[in-house]
C-alpha cells in the first residue's frame, strides 16, 4: 500500500511541474462533462414535463369520446354510457382569463376518473370532498401560482367576474392548466350539463355498442402509445442529445492530447519507476486510479458548470418547444439523483476512454527500452493510412444510411457518419494538402515552414478534428436557421395574408357582422374559411376551405401544382395537399383520394402541394363553397378581411365595441405575425448557445494542443535559432503555420458543414417534421464563421507564441545542452 | 335491541366513502362516529311509510340498500350473491342540484361459489343520473347495476324484484319474490345502536325467494335460493370505542330467520344481540346474555386472521348450531375490505346463511 502511495506521489509530482497540462486534462473533463450532462438534464427537465402532460386528465395515453362534429355534448349521454356499462368519466374544458393571462380549465369528475390516468388519484384523492363540495378547490402548478402571485387558498376572480374556488397547489400538473370539480367548470364556462369529452377507462366488461347508446354523436378516439407531443419533440431533443455528444467528444479530444503528451513526457519516470521494482500491475493501477480520481474532481465540477448551463438555458429551451409545438415546461431545473451519478460515470467513462490508448502503452511498456522519441513519428504514416482507410469505411457507412435509412435516427446516424468520416479524414487531407505546400515551395525557411508543419500533424491533428467539427457543425446549423428562417417568413406571410381576422360565436352573428363589414368602405374584401376534421388514413386531416381570392393566389406559393390550379380548385373537385399529408399519404399531383363526408365520400382530385410549416396535423386546402356543401355541419363563423391599411386598428376597435367580440374573436393579423416570429427567433436561441459552447470548446482545444505541443517543440526550433533565425520571426513562423493549418481546416469544414445542413434540411427535416426546406447559400455568414474560427485558432496560438518571442535565450542553448 | 346491525353495513358504507375524504382514521371505522351535527337526527317512535321510505332520506348523513341471496345450481351447488348501494350526504345542508349535490353513492357486488369469491366496487355522484334510487316506482341504480320494480309490485313486501349487476369477471340477474311484509327490527324500526345515543332506522325483508341466472367466468348457470335485504339510514350509526363486528342472517329450513350480531369493543366486553322472526314474520328480540357465539377457526386472509366458522348458542330458543363458511376466503377486497360470504350451518338446526366479519 505504502509502495502504491509513493509511487502515486511520484506520478503526481508531474503535475506540479506541469500545471498547464494539468489544467488542460481538467478543463477537457469538465467541459466535456458539463455540456454532455446540462443537455441532459434539459432532456429529462422536458420529459418530465411531457408526462405530465401526457398524464393530464385524458392526454394522448386515455382513450376518449369526443363529439364527431368536435363540440361540446349534452351530459346525459355520459350516464347513458355509465348505464350501459361504459367506465367513463366526464371532462369539460375551456379557457379562461385571470388578469390578462389565459389558462385551461379543466372540469374533472374525481370520483369516476380512471384510476389509469397518470396523476388523477392523487388529485382526487387527500381533499376529495373539498374538492367537489362548494365553494370547491382550484389545483394549479405552483409556478402558475408564483405567476399569479398568489398564495394558496386566494380566490382569484375570472375576467368575466366569476369569483374562482380558492388555490391550491398541486407538484404534478403542468403550467397554465386550472383543474376544478366538473360542475364548477360547467359553471365558470357557461356551459351548462355540457362536456367536452370523455375519457373511457381500462376496465373491461359487458358493454353496450357504442352506437346503440350514443347514436352517431360520440367518437372513440384510441391512446396513442406515445403522445403526439413526445412524437413531435422527439427530434427537438435528438438535437440537443447530439449536440451534447459533440461537444463531450470535443472535450474528450482535449483530455486525450493532454494524457498522451503527459504520458510521452512521463516515460523515463515511468521507466525509473519499473526499474526501481514497481510492478508492471501495480502501476498501471495507480495510472488508473490517478484518472479515476481526476474523473471525479473534473466530474462533479462539471457537473455543477453543468448545472449551470443547464438553468441557463432552459427558459429557452422552454421557449422553442412552447414555440415549436406548444409544449409547456417549466422554468424551473428539477435534477434527480440519477442525473448526477450518471455524470459522474460518463465522466470517469470519458477520462478512461481518453486515456486507453496511453495506459495500454503503459502496461507494455518495456523497462529497458531507450527513449524513442522518433517512434510515433516513424509510425505517422501508417497512422495516416489507417485513419484514412476507417474514413472511406465511415463515408461509406453514410452513403448506406442515406441510401436505406428512413427513420429519423438514420438520419441522425447519417450526420454523425458524416462527421465522423470527415473528422478521420482530416489528418489525411492536411497532410496531404502540406506535401502540395512543401513542394512548391522553394526557399530553406519556407520547405521547413511546411516540412515542420506536417511533422506537428499528428500532435495537432485531435485539436484540430475538434475545429473541423465545431465549424462544421456552427455551419451547418446556422445555415439551416437561415434557410428556415427566410422560408418561413415567406410561408406565414401567405397564411396570415388577409388583414383581420374574425371569429365570430355563432352562425347568425357571423352574418350580422359580416352584413355590418359589407357596408363599410375601408373593407377591400371579406373572405370566409372553414375547417373540418376528417380520418385519412388513420390520421386526423384538418380539410380547409378557402375562397377563390387573390390574396390566396398571391400569396400561397405551391411547391408544385398542375397548370392553371388556381382556377381548377374553383369548382369543389380538386384540392391542394400540404407537404406533410403528400409525404405521408404519398400523393402527388394528379392523383386522386376520396375524403368521408357527412353526405358520402367526397373524390377529390390532387392539383397542387402547398407547404404547412409546422402543422403536426396533414391538411388538405379545397374550394370553401364545395367545402361547407360537402360538411354542411361545420360551423361558418371564421373570415378573414383585407383592410386600408391605415384604417385597421379603427376597424377592430369598432367592431369589437359593436359586437361585443373579446381579444380572441377578433385579431390583427399583423400583431399574429409579429408574435410568430418573435416566437420563431426565440427558437433558435438554443441551437445558437450550443453552437457557441462547441465553437468555445474546439478553441480550448486548439490551445491546449497548442501549449503542450510548445514545449515538446523547443528542440525543432532551437537548432533554427541557433543557424539566425530571431525568436520573433520563430514566433511569427510557428504563428503562421498554426493559423494557415487552422485556415485549411476551416476551409475544409465549410463544405462538410454545407453537406451536414443539406441533411438537416433535406433528410432530418423530413423525417422529423415531414416537410423539406429549400436549401440556400449564405456566403456572408459562411466568412464570417471562417473569420471567428481563424480568430479563435488566433487566440489559441498567441499565448505560446508570445512565450517563444520572449524566451530566454539560455533556454534555447540548454536545447543542445541535453541530451537531445 | 337489535342495536347494531346497523354498524355491520355503516362499517362498509362510511369507510369506504369517507376514505376518499382522507386517511382511515385510528378508531370508529373511518368518521363513522364523527358528530353529526346539520344532519337529521335518529329518534325513537317514527311511523314508516312505504314506498315513501324506500326511497333515499338525503337530510340523513349515509343509508343503505342491502341484498345478500343463498342460491343453488339444479346440480345442488351453493352459490352466494351480494349487491349492496350505499349513499352519503358529504355535507349537512339544503340538498344542491346537479354535480353540486352532497349526495355521493357507492356500490359493493359480489359473488361466491365454494371454490371462488369475486368482489368489486364502483362509485357515483349523484345529481346526474349516473346512480341514485327513486321510491315509486322503486328503482335503486348506480351505472348498469339496479334493483327494480317488477310488475305486481307491492310496497309492502318490496317484492318483486329484479336485481342486476356486471362486471368482467361475473354477473347476475336475480328475480326477487316475497309474500310477507317487511319486518321492522329493533323498537318498531327504531334501531338503538349502543347504550347512549347512536341509533338507525331500520327495516328488513328476509323472506325473499330468489330465481335466476348468473355468470362466473363466462361459465351462466341457473340458480334459486333465499335471499335478505334490509334497508338502514341513520346520521351517527358507531360508538367511539366500537372495533368491529360478526353479523349474521340465518335462512332455517323450517322457515324460520334470525339476525344475529356480536359488536366487538375495545374493552372486551363483546356485546351480542338478535332477532328471531317465525315463519309467519313475527320478531322475538334476543338479549345479549341469552346469546354465545364462540369462533371455531380462522382463516388468514391478507394478513388477518379472520375467525370464519362459528358455534352459536342461544338456549332459550334449544339452539346450537356450528356455522361453516361455504368459502373461507371471501373477501371483499374493497376500498375497506372486509369478509361476507355465504355459510351453512347445522347442529340443534340446518340451513343457509350470510356472515359479516368487520374490523380484523
Amino acid at each position: 500500500m505504502k509502495r502504491a502511495l509513493w509511487t502515486l506521489a511520484t506520478l503526481l509530482s508531474h503535475w506540479r511541474r506541469h500545471p498547464m497540462q494539468l489544467a488542460t486534462l481538467l478543463i477537457g473533463l469538465i467541459s466535456a462533462t458539463a455540456l454532455w450532462s446540462g443537455v441532459q438534464a434539459l432532456n429529462q427537465q422536458a420529459r418530465i414535463s411531457y408526462d405530465r402532460a401526457a398524464a393530464m386528465f385524458g392526454g394522448a395515453r386515455t382513450a376518449t369520446l369526443v363529439a364527431k362534429d368536435g363540440n361540446a355534448f349534452p351530459q346525459s349521454l355520459f350516464v347513458d354510457l355509465r348505464r350501459a356499462g361504459w367506465p367513463v368519466s366526464p371532462v369539460v374544458e375551456g379557457r379562461i382569463q385571470i388578469g390578462g393571462r389565459s389558462f385551461r380549465l379543466l372540469g374533472i369528475e374525481p370520483m369516476t376518473l380512471p384510476g389509469e390516468v397518470g396523476n388523477a388519484p392523487t388529485v382526487a384523492r387527500g381533499e376529495f370532498s373539498a374538492f367537489i363540495t362548494p365553494p370547491g378547490q382550484m389545483l394549479a402548478a405552483p409556478e402558475t401560482l408564483s405567476d399569479l402571485k398568489l398564495a394558496q387558498g386566494a380566490r382569484p376572480q375570472a375576467n368575466n367576474g366569476l369569483q374562482l374556488p380558492p388555490l391550491r397547489a398541486q407538484e404534478s400538473l403542468i403550467p397554465d392548466i386550472l383543474v376544478v370539480d366538473i360542475g364548477i367548470a360547467q359553471q365558470v364556462l357557461n356551459m351548462p350539463d355540457q362536456l367536452t369529452r370523455l375519457l373511457v377507462g381500462k376496465t373491461k366488461g359487458q358493454r353496450a355498442p357504442l352506437e346503440k347508446v350514443t347514436g352517431d354523436r360520440l367518437r372513440l378516439v384510441e391512446p396513442d402509445a406515445s403522445t403526439e407531443l413526445e412524437r413531435l419533440t422527439d427530434s427537438f431533443h435528438l438535437n440537443l442529445t447530439a449536440f451534447g455528444l459533440l461537444s463531450f467528444f470535443v472535450g474528450l479530444f482535449i483530455v486525450n492530447s493532454a494524457v498522451g503528451l503527459a504520458f510521452e513526457q512521463r516515460l523515463p519516470m515511468l521507466r525509473t519507476l519499473r526499474s526501481c521494482g514497481v510492478s508492471a500491475r501495480m502501476l498501471n493501477c495507480v495510472l488508473v486510479a490517478e484518472q479515476v480520481a481526476f474523473a471525479l474532481a473534473a466530474g462533479l465540477a462539471g457537473l455543477i458548470c453543468g448545472y449551470f448551463i443547464a438553468a441557463a438555458l432552459l427558459p429557452d429551451v422552454a421557449a422553442s418547444l412552447r414555440g415549436l409545438y406548444g409544449a409547456s415546461i417549466p422554468g424551473q431545473l428539477a435534477l434527480k439523483g440519477e442525473w448526477w451519478l450518471a455524470g459522474i460515470a460518463i465522466s470517469i467513462i470519458g477520462a478512461l476512454g481518453a486515456s486507453a490508448a496511453s495506459l495500454i502503452k503503459a502496461a507494455r511498456l518495456p523497462v529497458l527500452a531507450s527513449a524513442q522519441p522518433q517512434a510515433w513519428q516513424q509510425a505517422q504514416k501508417r497512422w495516416l493510412k489507417l485513419q484514412g482507410a476507417a474514413a472511406v469505411l465511415v463515408f461509406a457507412i453514410a452513403a448506406c444510411l442515406l441510401w436505406f435509412g428512413d427513420s429519423l435516427l438514420a438520419g441522425f446516424a447519417l450526420l454523425a457518419a458524416l462527421m465522423l468520416g470527415a473528422a478521420l479524414a482530416l489528418p489525411p487531407v492536411l497532410e496531404r494538402a502540406l506535401a502540395l505546400g512543401e513542394r512548391g515551395a522553394d526557399k530553406p525557411l519556407a520547405r521547413w515552414f511546411w516540412a515542420d508543419s506536417r511533422q506537428q500533424l499528428s500532435g495537432l491533428s485531435l485539436a484540430l478534428m475538434a475545429l473541423l467539427l465545431a465549424l462544421a457543425v456552427n455551419v451547418g446549423v446556422a445555415t439551416m436557421v437561415e434557410s428556415f428562417s427566410r422560408t418561413f417568413l415567406i410561408w406565414l406571410d401567405g397564411r396570415l395574408a388577409s388583414d383581420v381576422y374574425v371569429g365570430a360565436k355563432d352562425d347568425r352573428q357571423a352574418n350580422e357582422i359580416k352584413a355590418w363589414l359589407r357596408e363599410r368602405n375601408e373593407v377591400q374584401a371579406i373572405l370566409p374559411s372553414g375547417r373540418a376534421d376528417v380520418q385519412l388514413a388513420g390520421q386526423p386531416v384538418e380539410i380547409f376551405g378557402i375562397v377563390d381570392h387573390a390574396t390566396y393566389r398571391d400569396h400561397w406559393p405551391l411547391l408544385e401544382a398542375s397548370p392553371n390550379a388556381w382556377v381548377r380548385l374553383r369548382p369543389g373537385d380538386t384540392a391542394f395537399a400540404s407537404e406533410q399529408l403528400a409525404r405521408r399519404l404519398k400523393l402527388s399531383v394528379g392523383d386522386r383520394i376520396e375524403v368521408p363526408a357527412p353526405g358520402g365520400p367526397w373524390p377529390l382530385e390532387i392539383i397542387g402541394i402547398y407547404a404547412d410549416y409546422g402543422n403536426p396535423k396533414g391538411q388538405l386546402t379545397v374550394n370553401y363553397a364545395a367545402l361547407t356543401r360537402h360538411f354542411p355541419g361545420i360551423p361558418q363563423t371564421r373570415f378573414g378581411l383585407r383592410v386600408e391599411p391605415s384604417q385597421i386598428s379603427a376597424l377592430i376597435s369598432a367592431t369589437r365595441e359593436k359586437f361585443a367580440l373579446d381579444d380572441r374573436s377578433i385579431g390583427d393579423q399583423a400583431a399574429v405575425k409579429a408574435e410568430s416570429k418573435r416566437i420563431f427567433n426565440r427558437t433558435f436561441a438554443v441551437t445558437t448557445a450550443l453552437n457557441a459552447f462547441t465553437l468555445g470548446v474546439a478553441g480550448i482545444a486548439l490551445l491546449t494542443s497548442l501549449l503542450t505541443l510548445a514545449n515538446s517543440r523547443l528542440p525543432q526550433l532551437a537548432p533554427l535559432w541557433a543557424i539566425g533565425v530571431t525568436r520573433q520571426r520563430l514566433a511569427a513562423v510557428e504563428l503562421l503555420k498554426t493559423m494557415s493549418v487552422a485556415l485549411i481546416t476551416a476551409l475544409l469544414a465549410l463544405p462538410l458543414g454545407l453537406l451536414v445542413a443539406w441533411c438537416l434540411l433535406a433528410v432530418v427535416n423530413v423525417k422529423a417534421f415531414g416537410w423539406r426546406l429549400p436549401f440556400q447559400l449564405f456566403p456572408l455568414q459562411l466568412a464570417q464563421l471562417v473569420g471567428v474560427a481563424m480568430l479563435a485558432a488566433f487566440c489559441a496560438a498567441v499565448l505560446p507564441v508570445l512565450r517563444l518571442a520572449r524566451m530566454q535565450p539560455a533556454n534555447l542553448i540548454r536545447i543542445f545542452a541535453n541530451e537531445r | 335491541m337489535s342495536a347494531s346491525g346497523i354498524t355491520r353495513r355503516s362499517f362498509a358504507a362510511g369507510s369506504a366513502l369517507l376514505a376518499l375524504g382522507g386517511a382511515p382514521r385510528a378508531q370508529g371505522f373511518a368518521g363513522l362516529d364523527e358528530r353529526a351535527d346539520g344532519f337529521a337526527r335518529v329518534v325513537p317512535g317514527r311511523k314508516f311509510s312505504f314506498p315513501a321510505d324506500h326511497g333515499p332520506h338525503p337530510e340523513f348523513r349515509i343509508e343503505w340498500w342491502y341484498v345478500t341471496a343463498n342460491l343453488r345450481d339444479a346440480a345442488g351447488n351453493a352459490y352466494g350473491a351480494q349487491w349492496t348501494l350505499f349513499r352519503q350526504a358529504l355535507q349537512p345542508g339544503t340538498a344542491l342540484e346537479g354535480w353540486a349535490t352532497q349526495q355521493v353513492w357507492m356500490a359493493h357486488a359480489a359473488v361466491t361459489r365454494a371454490d371462488t369469491h369475486r368482489a368489486t366496487e364502483t362509485y357515483a355522484r349523484g345529481g346526474v343520473g349516473q346512480a341514485g334510487v327513486e321510491a315509486a316506482p322503486f328503482r335503486a341504480w348506480i351505472d348498469a347495476w339496479q334493483m327494480r320494480a317488477l310488475d305486481g309490485f307491492d310496497a309492502n313486501t318490496i317484492a318483486p324484484l329484479e336485481l342486476t349487476a356486471s362486471t368482467v369477471e361475473f354477473s347476475y340477474t336475480l328475480k326477487l319474490s316475497a309474500d310477507r311484509p317487511l319486518v321492522l327490527q329493533g323498537d318498531a324500526g327504531f334501531s338503538r345502536k349502543s347504550e347512549r345515543e347512536q341509533a338507525s332506522y331500520y327495516y328488513s325483508q328476509p323472506f325473499f325467494k330468489v330465481a335466476g341466472d348468473l355468470t362466473i367466468d363466462e361459465k351462466p348457470v341457473a340458480v334459486t335460493g333465499l335471499a335478505w335485504m334490509d334497508r338502514e339510514w341513520s346520521s351517527q350509526p358507531l360508538a367511539k370505542d366500537q372495533s368491529g363486528w360478526d353479523w349474521f342472517a340465518l335462512h332455517f329450513d323450517g322457515g324460520e330467520k334470525l339476525m344475529l350480531y356480536r359488536m366487538r369493543q375495545t374493552d372486551e366486553k363483546h356485546y351480542a344481540s338478535g332477532n328471531w322472526i317465525s315463519p309467519d314474520g313475527k320478531a322475538t328480540p334476543l338479549a345479549t346474555t341469552e346469546i354465545t357465539m364462540t369462533p371455531k377457526a380462522t382463516t388468514e386472509i391478507a394478513g388477518r386472521r379472520i375467525p370464519t366458522s362459528w358455534h352459536v348458542a342461544i338456549p332459550r330458543l334449544n339452539l346450537a348450531i356450528d356455522c361453516t363458511p361455504l368459502n373461507p376466503r371471501s373477501w371483499m377486497g374493497t376500498s375497506f375490505a372486509y369478509w361476507e360470504g355465504p355459510i351453512s350451518f347445522a347442529g340443534s338446526h340446518r340451513g343457509v346463511g350470510y356472515l359479516e366479519l368487520t374490523g380484523y
